[in-house]
């Protein structure tokens, strides 16, 4: 069956704040659903959206499609449980900055360490908005909110690099308003198998207006940021005069044209490399020393943990002596009164 | 000194020693063979907290217990006829065990000065210290005779010294005329790939029955007649196995997979650890990386269709609390097994209590009632876990089944049943609808809603943690939010219709009813044989189904004069009862001490309580 965009849409009124990031990411997800459904031959009743809590985690009600709002933190492991149970689900988990990275972070970086055929899409937008303004765990330093009167005097996490800390084999960046990057990335991160993370950084109109802004308005845009393909040269910049390469152990972006510098010493993106020397670095990119990378960064096949489950029930039952209730009741020691 | 054969119906024996002793394998193995050989036997291990504790102290002794009879045997009995102790700690800890006419046997090579000093003796003579010199004590150089024994066998001075275990398991052998095929058939097993182990673990085992038929020390070896059991096969099943092998059971029954969240803490590891052991019979295992994890794990389990499981023990079930409100609010099937320990906080991990009554009755927030049932006895744990997944399945709601460390732990002789002696599960599962799907919609008898899992075409709806009306939309409305909480409640109070009514033991009415629960059965059922035996008007009314209680309670209390309510926790179910059926009054019988009752205490409360 081919699907669009409206066959996602639930009945259900959207309630979040006009002017929010997580609209955006909600139209990206439903339309890129049919062309998911389409590559993977998924059916709808076969998606699951999971949450835990925060604004972000409304998004299941918003789906037509199966949904679990869950508890705060805990949808990593909701979502666990519903892929393990049924390894033919599509799975989505949907959580924020507070969800994943504070209150979650252990089943969060735990499911990543699995590998668990799940999709996590991460609403980074680095405040507590349904609390009504408290800093998150990716607040910037030096932050001032409701709790941080006097500013932040923590370091925030960067999202990308837990994940690649955690060995995680898919790894993805996105801003809220680019809808059509975005649905390019969900649509890979579904064809990923294993756990895959995508960062939507996200505006939050009410509570952290701008937190994006320095590198997501529309006129810096491309030249603050770089939208990372497998394969080709790492070029960004409104004239697509900007790259990256490697001068010893650090990236440097250069000119194109400028010092001898040709397109040929520009870095081509390997999403595909295990190793995650290249990619800690993409993700750890800063404005205004570097362009913030976008896109799919990280995208590694391995081992799903669904996968392994399923060779080893395969395995055991195989050579299992014992295939019914009756016969493990019996097993083993036994004795016979008479 | 004259031999005799004594005839008896029951023998308890303790085996102690330091915790790297072999003693939990020693007691096993005893109880084993005594099962093989026909007897009712009852099992209690009481070993450390710490896995290696300094050697030779009082915290690292490791004790099991084994009552054997003839008879019925329902306790791993109070005080021991005879004391196995393998170093001077094990005796200082466990003396106060030994009835006054008890034999004790000793590894006089441990009795040294160290091992005394260790032991914390003030003296060199530790009997008199004690106060029990007019026991019969029989010194025996165990460790010595060991080496000796083995002396040819080319094995290493550690691993002969290992064996001394099985030189005291020898001697007891003979005091007590068991079979030997048992524990050779099984170091045969153990020993597979060195077989020279075998070799010499079955030299020392004889020697050591050979060396007790030689030493006149030995007055007396009991013979101890099988037990008149109901023919069929039997086998020897822990609690927490049996508690494995229920769920398991329920998956079969129910068709659906099992899957089994869990996170590791003791006193309920082992149940965790048997279920990752049947992968084979569809059991799907995931070792979490926290309690909240296995619970989470567990509702999204369900949710996808699967018979969910989570094991804990008290600290890790304080953690599960929340969730516990979530699959109490999404209304979907879930075993919660808690297999109690001593607390609170981590309290005394290893030992027995039944303190998290309370907990399971009452420790969420808002207004969620979960139904509790508690198991009586390790193979009892098969029924419980079993009957917990078949309510949960088809009442559509979580159940909390409770054990205990001490029932989890130990060991009773179980008829083997048939899977045909149990009834169907039939949870109600739907494949689809006509119109939209009303998530909450109720079945008019049970009020269980209908279990749509992910996949099924046309079914599509969202659950959560926000309260909604039964169509499945959020709602706040605060008239739909008061119908809601009555629902689910009414839902739990309707099990009640299909739990069996709660019976009695012994009188079924008169002066005064003994009322208790979970893994005391078997100290308040001896108990009341007792009191029967001694004349006393006393019924027993044990309860498996905590919440709802039986319909017929009330009707019970009101045909005693006198209720006492024995426990071990200060009076959790007797305040429970207080407010569940306040027309009576309740008296109690508490211990909290971190070990089983004692039954000749039950007896003695009871007495009181009856003379006032």
């Amino acid at each position: 069956m081919k699907y669009t965009a409206q066959d996602f849409k639930s009945d259900q009124e959207v309630k979040w704040c006009p002017g929010c990031g997580d609209h955006a990411v909600l139209a990206a997800v439903q339309r890129a659903l049919p062309e998911v459904c389409e590559a993977l031959n998924y059916s709808r009743e076969r998606l699951v959206f999971v949450s835990g809590i925060g604004c972000s985690s409304r998004f299941p009600y918003y789906m037509n499609t199966y949904g679990f709002h869950g508890i705060h933190g805990r949808a990593a492991a909701l979502a666990t449980g519903i892929k393990v149970a049924n390894p033919t689900l599509s799975v989505w988990q949907m959580t924020g900055d507070g969800d994943s990275l504070a209150i979650g972070g252990n089943h969060f970086i735990h499911a990543i360490r699995r590998n668990i055929d799940i999709n996590i899409i991460l609403f980074n937008n680095r405040i507590y908005g349904l609390t009504k303004g408290q800093y998150s765990p990716t607040s910037k330093l030096g932050m001032i909110t409701k709790t941080s009167p006097y500013g932040t005097v923590e370091h925030p996490f960067n999202p990308g690099a837990l994940v690649l800390g955690a060995r995680g084999t898919f790894f993805a960046r996105g801003i809220d308003n680019d809808i059509n990057l975005n649905k390019e990335i969900f649509v890979a991160s579904a064809k990923h198998d294993g756990t895959s993370v995508t960062e939507m950084l996200v505006n939050c109109v009410i509570f952290n207006d701008g937190s994006h802004k320095e590198f997501s308005d529309k006129e810096v845009k491309e030249d603050r940021t770089i939208v990372l393909r497998h394969g080709e040269p790492m070029i960004f910049g409104k004239n697509r005069d900007k790259g990256l390469i490697l001068v010893g152990r650090r990236l440097k972006v250069v000119k194109i044209g400028e010092g001898g510098i040709t397109e040929k010493d520009i870095l081509v993106h390997d999403a595909h490399s295990d190793d995650i020397g290249i990619h800690s670095m993409l993700v750890d990119m800063k404005y205004p020393e570097y362009p913030v990378a976008l896109g799919v960064i990280r995208d590694v096949a391995d081992k799903t943990y669904d996968d392994n489950v399923r060779d080893q029930v395969i395995d055991v039952t195989e050579h299992a002596m014992i295939h019914s209730m009756d016969e493990l009741l019996k097993s083993g020691s036994t004795w016979e009164v008479k | 000194m004259q031999h005799k054969v004594i005839d008896t119906d029951e023998v308890v024996i303790r085996f102690s020693g330091d915790s790297g002793d072999g003693m939990q394998l020693t007691g096993t193995l005893f109880a084993d063979a005594s099962a093989l050989y026909g007897n009712e036997i009852s099992t209690f291990p009481d070993y450390p907290a710490e896995i290696r504790a300094p050697q030779g102290t009082i915290s690292g002794v490791s004790g099991f217990q084994v009552h054997i009879g003839s008879g019925e045997v329902k306790t791993p009995g109070d005080y021991c006829d005879v004391l196995v102790a393998m170093n001077p700690a094990a005796l200082k800890a466990n003396a106060k065990w030994a009835k006054p006419t008890a034999t004790i046997i000793l590894d006089t090579d441990n009795f040294d000065e160290k091992g005394l000093a260790k032991a914390g003796f003030k003296t060199d003579n530790p009997f008199t210290e004690l106060k029990i010199d007019d026991r019969n004590l029989i010194l025996s150089p165990i460790t010595t005779l060991t080496k000796e024994s083995l002396k040819d066998s080319g094995l290493d001075n550690k691993s002969i010294i290992r064996s001394k275990n099985m030189f005291v398991l020898g001697m007891c052998y003979y005091m007590f005329n068991r079979p030997m095929e048992y524990t050779e058939a099984y170091l045969k097993r153990k020993f597979k790939k060195k077989p020279q182990l075998i070799d010499a673990n079955i030299k020392v085992l004889r020697d050591g029955a050979n060396y007790a038929a030689n030493i006149q020390a030995i007055p007396n070896t009991y013979k101890i007649d099988p037990a008149p059991a109901v023919p069929g096969l039997y086998r020897n099943i822990s609690g927490n196995q049996a508690t494995a092998w229920g769920l398991l059971a329920a998956s079969e029954k129910s068709g659906r997979p099992l899957f089994c969240g869990s996170y590791p803490i003791t006193p309920a590891t082992n149940i965790l650890e048997e279920l990752a052991i049947h992968k084979y019979l569809g059991a799907k295992t995931l070792q979490c990386e926290d309690e909240i994890s296995g619970i989470c794990t567990a509702i999204g389990a369900a949710y996808a269709g699967n018979f969910a499981v989570t094991t804990t023990s008290g600290p890790g079930f304080s953690l599960k609390s929340e969730a516990l409100g979530l699959a109490t609010m999404t209304e979907l099937p879930l075993v919660i097994v808690d297999v109690q320990r001593s607390g609170p906080s981590t309290g005394i991990p290893t030992k027995t209590e039944q303190t998290d009554l309370n907990q399971a009755l009452y420790g969420r927030n808002g207004e969620c009632p979960i139904a509790v049932i508690a198991a009586h006895s390790p193979s009892n744990c098969f029924d419980a876990a079993f009957y917990a997944g078949k309510y949960a399945m088809e009442h559509m709601m979580p159940v909390i089944l409770l054990t205990e460390g001490f029932i989890a732990n130990g060991t009773e002789p179980w008829k083997i049943p048939s899977m045909s002696d149990y009834p169907a599960i039939n949870p109600p599962i739907i494949d689809k609808c006509d119109g939209p799907f009303k998530p909450f919609e109720r079945d008019p008898e049970t009020y269980a809603r209908k279990w749509a899992f992910p996949g099924k075409v046309g079914l599509e709806h969202r659950v959560g943690g926000l309260e909604k009306s039964p169509n499945g939309a959020i709602s706040n409305d605060p008239i739909v939010h008061e119908q809601m909480v009555a629902r689910r409640a009414e839902k739990v109070k309707r099990l009640a219709n299909y739990i069996p009514e709660q019976n009695v033991l012994g009188d079924q009415e008169g002066e005064m009813l003994i009322v208790s629960w979970g893994g005391t059965f078997g100290h308040t059922y001896t108990a009341l044989k007792q009191l029967k035996k001694e004349g006393f008007n006393v019924g027993l009314a044990h309860f498996d189904f905590i919440f709802p209680l039986p319909k017929n309670t009330a009707e019970v209390f009101s045909k005693f004069k006198k209720i006492i309510v024995c426990e071990l926790n200060s009076g959790q179910f007797a305040n429970y009862l207080r407010a569940m059926h306040p027309d009576f009054k309740y008296m109690q019988y508490n211990k909290v001490q971190g070990q089983p009752f004692i039954v000749q205490d039950v007896v003695a409360a009871v007495k009181a309580a009856y003379e006032k």
